[in-house]
């Protein structure tokens, strides 16, 4: 073995926006937590994240989910300014309010039914969106295109720089006395007489408690500790234009502007498995699109795309569980890093710390698809 | 919509600089149905650029390896090769669908092989104040005189290479010298270079007229200060001096034209994009793609020729661009061998120029409040403060600290921010790697992307 | 100030932030605005601060200046025209909805 083996409380595997927001929180309750990463070089779906912190929409189908992804909405603003203190950096949170453009009758039937069905998921403090008209949606955001008839809107959205966000997140884990430990990806994970170990290229590194955060490494790290985690890889592709005078004031669902003062617009769904290609008749759509929706930004450039690899379930929904065999051990996906990131640092992390997933998230986990989870 | 079909050519040539002209040529003229794409107006590359509409001053003052450029575009303008001038290209995909920008349109090509001749970008000299308006690549005054016939009158030349000393020869030509060169080259770098000057002999006109340009640069009284350090632009608003130490003693030269180079470097962008392997080339301090013994990269139809598969300067990218048309066509093989010995021939300077040239170790390491990211302005110290939290590599530091996402695509930082890195984790720049590179090559408008129709492609 | 080393040729004029400015047959917007001494061509979208040419080959994205309207044209690659509109780019690009 290695000179690696410093005492920690826990391992974190996998330092994206998932495992650096649950590690953030680890570290504020008092642990020592040592997050391994891999290189340069890495799927890293939080490198291709769109940046909203969104809660309409959500959880149609698992209330559970709708309720945890507002509760991390409401988290937000007091996470962002204790992540801003430790680290120094902010993540550019704002809450404006979101809308998602409706484009046909169809569409706007379909979103209204939704409301409809998920009025009550917040008891009495309600769901939190209403459809609006073209005129609302006019007073609310000048110069959208013809073709949009109305919208759905929430006080509840809101967007953040995901790469602001993992930044200060890495900064902060320093600054509470983490470890972060790049270059080092998890080949091999699972317990022996003295605890949870994790062994990488840099050597192996031991904690009473193991996090795994890898994204889509979950399903190939999980069965060593017990657990089955069925996921989904689809491509979404993203555009970003130069930095343009502010123009938008609030994130739509295809289109934001940036605290930089940049366009990002996506939104596409490939199922092309792992591959990030940028595809140009992909590119040329989500363009399309967005000159349609708002057809001033037709006159800035696109600077770059990516694309990059969601980290889906088979239902969309997060997945959190703890190892019924191997007390201890937890595996955590979810392809909403940057929703999620208030309640994974504030309210996940906490029961994590506490060694048990409270009865607020036990739908979230990998048992609903009916696979046998070991032991 | 309807889809059109994909417009096909055997081969296309990506660059119009002396490695595309004559790949274009040889290719033309064997046969092969060939389209080269170029973002100039016109044929030359920077090397050759205005080589159609220079007069008889420019030509006598550019000198005769200049005019050399004449024929190879008249030879390219008569090949019969279809030629799209300002057209850019945006994007190649794995089937060799070339995405292109041409007159405000994009267009779509397939090619059966495509020949990246995308040439060179100066290397990144990071110093304190290059951000300034006043200064500028040496590069970028030597294209004011192909390009414009424009001269700057009081130009500090800062650095070191050959096209330092080219432009300064030229600008004494033009009857406008610069008003010093301050060459940033440490002490021992000509005993350094010894080892390599046997082989260099080889090739001894290059060594003849390196001298000679310092040798009319000297005679024309221009001062010359060798072994500078402590580099730095001073002024607020735009360059007003030079300051720099040599020996110990601090100098000012007051100017508003200041002009850096440290040696040009390959431009990547179309072979990373197409993800092609590259290596880090330890002689040249950069990386280049990895080819095989026809110019093909790691991916299958992907060929590089001229300064981009490495620098060897014009001759040789003209004389590589021949060769892999050559082997795309399947050309005389006795032909071949004259042509790869004349290469030979012609690289011999390569080893000894390297040593002596190499960038100076102040370029490699600069301090930490120097902006190195021009674009987003991100300093050096910010970048190391970031290694040091964990970043492994250019593409996470670019994503934590927007570097390489500017307007410029990372074409100026790349290296430097590379170079900091590896330097930073004590690891081989192999190791560290670059960004990826991602569409569009160029920024391009949201409207033509949006009105822009990719066809199917027929087999 | 630079200098041009041809004794003749074709003239065309533009503005610049509504000064006339004469330019050759074959200038860059670029090579123009250098050739009449103007250094300053935009703010910085970042920090604010002045830039100039600095690669002239269309690498850098320096020269960024608005031509016709059009914010963050390349000046470097933009042949001068008759009657050219040009202005300095003041940090990022405007667009009104």
């Amino acid at each position: 073995m290695t000179s690696n083996e410093r005492a920690a409380d826990t391992l974190v595997v996998g330092g994206g926006l998932v495992g650096a927001a649950l590690a953030y929180g680890l570290a504020r309750e008092g642990e020592r937590v040592t997050v391994l990463d891999e290189g340069d070089v890495a799927l890293r779906a939080s490198r291709g994240n769109f940046g909203l912190v969104w809660v309409q929409s959500k959880g149609d189908g698992l209330h559970d989910y709708a309720r945890w992804t507002r509760h991390s909405a409401d988290l937000w603003p007091e996470f962002a300014g204790l992540l801003e203190q430790d680290s120094g950096i902010s993540p550019d949170y704002e809450k404006p309010g979101g809308v998602h453009f409706m484009l046909s009758e169809s569409e706007l039937e379909a979103k209204r039914a939704q409301i409809a069905r998920m009025h009550n998921v917040n008891g009495a403090a309600g769901y939190g969106a209403e459809i609006i008209d073209r005129q609302q949606l006019d007073a609310m955001l000048p110069g959208l295109g013809p073709d949009v008839i109305g919208a759905s809107w929430s006080p509840h959205d809101g967007h953040a720089s995901p790469l602001r966000l993992l930044r200060g997140l890495h900064a902060a884990i320093a600054a509470r006395g983490g470890r972060y430990v790049p270059d080092a990806r998890a080949d091999q994970v699972g317990r022996d007489g003295q605890g949870f170990f994790a062994r990488t290229g840099k050597g192996t590194y031991r904690a009473g408690k193991i996090v795994l955060a890898a994204g889509h490494g979950n399903t190939a790290l999980a069965p060593a500790l017990g657990m089955t985690i069925p996921l989904r890889a689809e491509k979404g592709q993203i555009l970003v234009t130069e930095r343009a005078a502010p123009l938008l004031p609030m994130p739509t669902h295809v289109l934001r502007q940036t605290a930089e003062g940049t366009v990002m617009m996506g939104d596409s769904h490939e199922d092309t498995g792992y591959s990030t290609d940028s595809v140009s008749s992909v590119i040329r759509d989500i363009a399309r699109h967005a000159v349609r929706c708002f057809p001033a930004i037709a006159r800035l450039r696109v600077v770059r795309s990516w694309g990059a690899v969601r980290v889906l379930s088979l239902d969309g929904f997060p997945i959190y569980q703890e190892s019924p065999g191997f007390p201890g051990a937890f595996s955590i996906n979810c392809h909403s890093g940057v929703t999620l990131a208030g309640a994974h640092a504030l309210a996940l992390a906490p029961m994590i710390a506490r060694g048990r997933l409270d009865a607020q998230v036990e739908r979230f986990t990998a048992r609903r698809f009916g696979h046998a989870t070991a032991h | 919509m309807t889809q059109q079909t994909i417009p096909f050519a055997d081969l296309v040539v990506i660059g119009a600089g002396p490695a595309g002209m004559a790949a274009a040529t040889e290719a033309a003229k064997a046969g092969l149905s060939v389209t080269l794409l170029d973002e100039a107006p016109a044929p030359g590359g920077q090397i050759y650029r205005g080589i159609e509409t220079a007069g008889p001053r420019r030509l006598q003052i550019l000198g005769p390896d200049y005019a050399e450029g004449r024929s190879l575009a008249d030879s390219f303008r008569a090949s019969g090769a279809t030629y799209l001038a300002g057209a850019l290209v945006w994007n190649i995909g794995t089937d060799r669908v070339i995405d292109y920008s041409h007159q405000g349109v994009s267009h779509q090509l397939r090619a059966g092989a495509i020949i990246a001749a995308t040439g060179a970008l100066e290397r990144p000299m990071p110093i304190p104040g290059w951000t300034l308006p006043g200064v500028t690549t040496v590069g970028a005054l030597q294209i004011l005189l192909k390009g414009s016939g424009v001269v700057a009158e009081d130009a500090v030349l800062v650095g070191s290479g050959p096209l330092l000393w080219l432009l300064a020869a030229q600008m004494v030509d033009a009857g406008c010298p610069p008003r010093a060169v301050v060459e940033n080259l440490p002490r021992g770098r000509t005993r350094a270079a010894l080892p390599h000057l046997l082989r260099a002999l080889r090739a001894r006109s290059y060594l003849a007229k390196g001298l000679a340009l310092m040798r009319k640069v000297k005679a024309a009284g221009v001062p010359i200060h060798r072994h500078a350090s402590g580099l730095a632009v001073e002024g607020a608003d735009a360059a007003r001096a030079l300051v720099f130490a040599v020996g110990g003693r601090t100098q000012r030269i007051e100017t508003t034209s200041i002009a850096l180079h440290q040696g040009v470097v390959p431009n990547q962008q179309v072979t990373r994009l197409m993800l092609a392997d590259h290596r880090w080339d330890a002689g040249q301090h950069c990386f280049r793609p990895v080819l095989d013994a026809h110019g093909q990269t790691s991916v299958p139809g992907l060929y590089v020729a001229g300064d981009g598969a490495g620098i060897g300067g014009a001759r040789a990218a003209a004389l590589q661009g021949r060769l892999v048309a050559l082997s795309i066509t399947g050309g005389d093989p006795a032909r071949i061998v004259r042509l790869r010995a004349a290469l030979a021939r012609d690289a011999a300077i390569r080893p000894f120029l390297e040593a002596l040239y190499a960038p100076a170790p102040e370029v490699l390491a600069p301090a930490d409040d120097t902006i190195i990211c021009r674009c987003e302005e991100v300093t050096a110290g910010t970048i190391r403060a970031t290694v040091d939290l964990g970043a492994p590599g250019p593409n996470q530091v670019k994503s934590m600290l927007r570097t390489g996402m500017g307007p410029c695509q990372g074409r100026v930082c790349g290296l430097a921010v590379a170079g900091i890195i590896a330097a930073r984790k004590g690891e081989d720049p192999q190791v560290t790697d670059y960004y990826r590179i991602r569409p569009p090559l160029k920024p391009i408008p949201l409207a033509e992307l949006a009105g822009f129709a990719p066809g199917i492609a027929a087999e | 100030m630079p200098r041009r080393i041809d004794p003749e040729g074709a003239t065309l004029s533009f503005t610049f932030e509504g000064r006339r400015i004469e330019a050759r047959a074959g200038d860059s917007v670029a090579a123009a605005l250098t050739a009449a001494g103007i250094r300053d061509l935009r703010d910085s979208a970042v920090s604010g601060q002045p830039r100039g040419i600095f690669c002239m080959m269309g690498a850098c994205f320096d020269c960024l200046v608005e031509i016709d309207g059009q914010p963050n044209r390349q000046a470097c690659m933009i042949p001068v025209t008759e009657g050219l509109t040009v202005r300095r780019q003041r940090g990022a690009a405007e667009v009104h909805p």
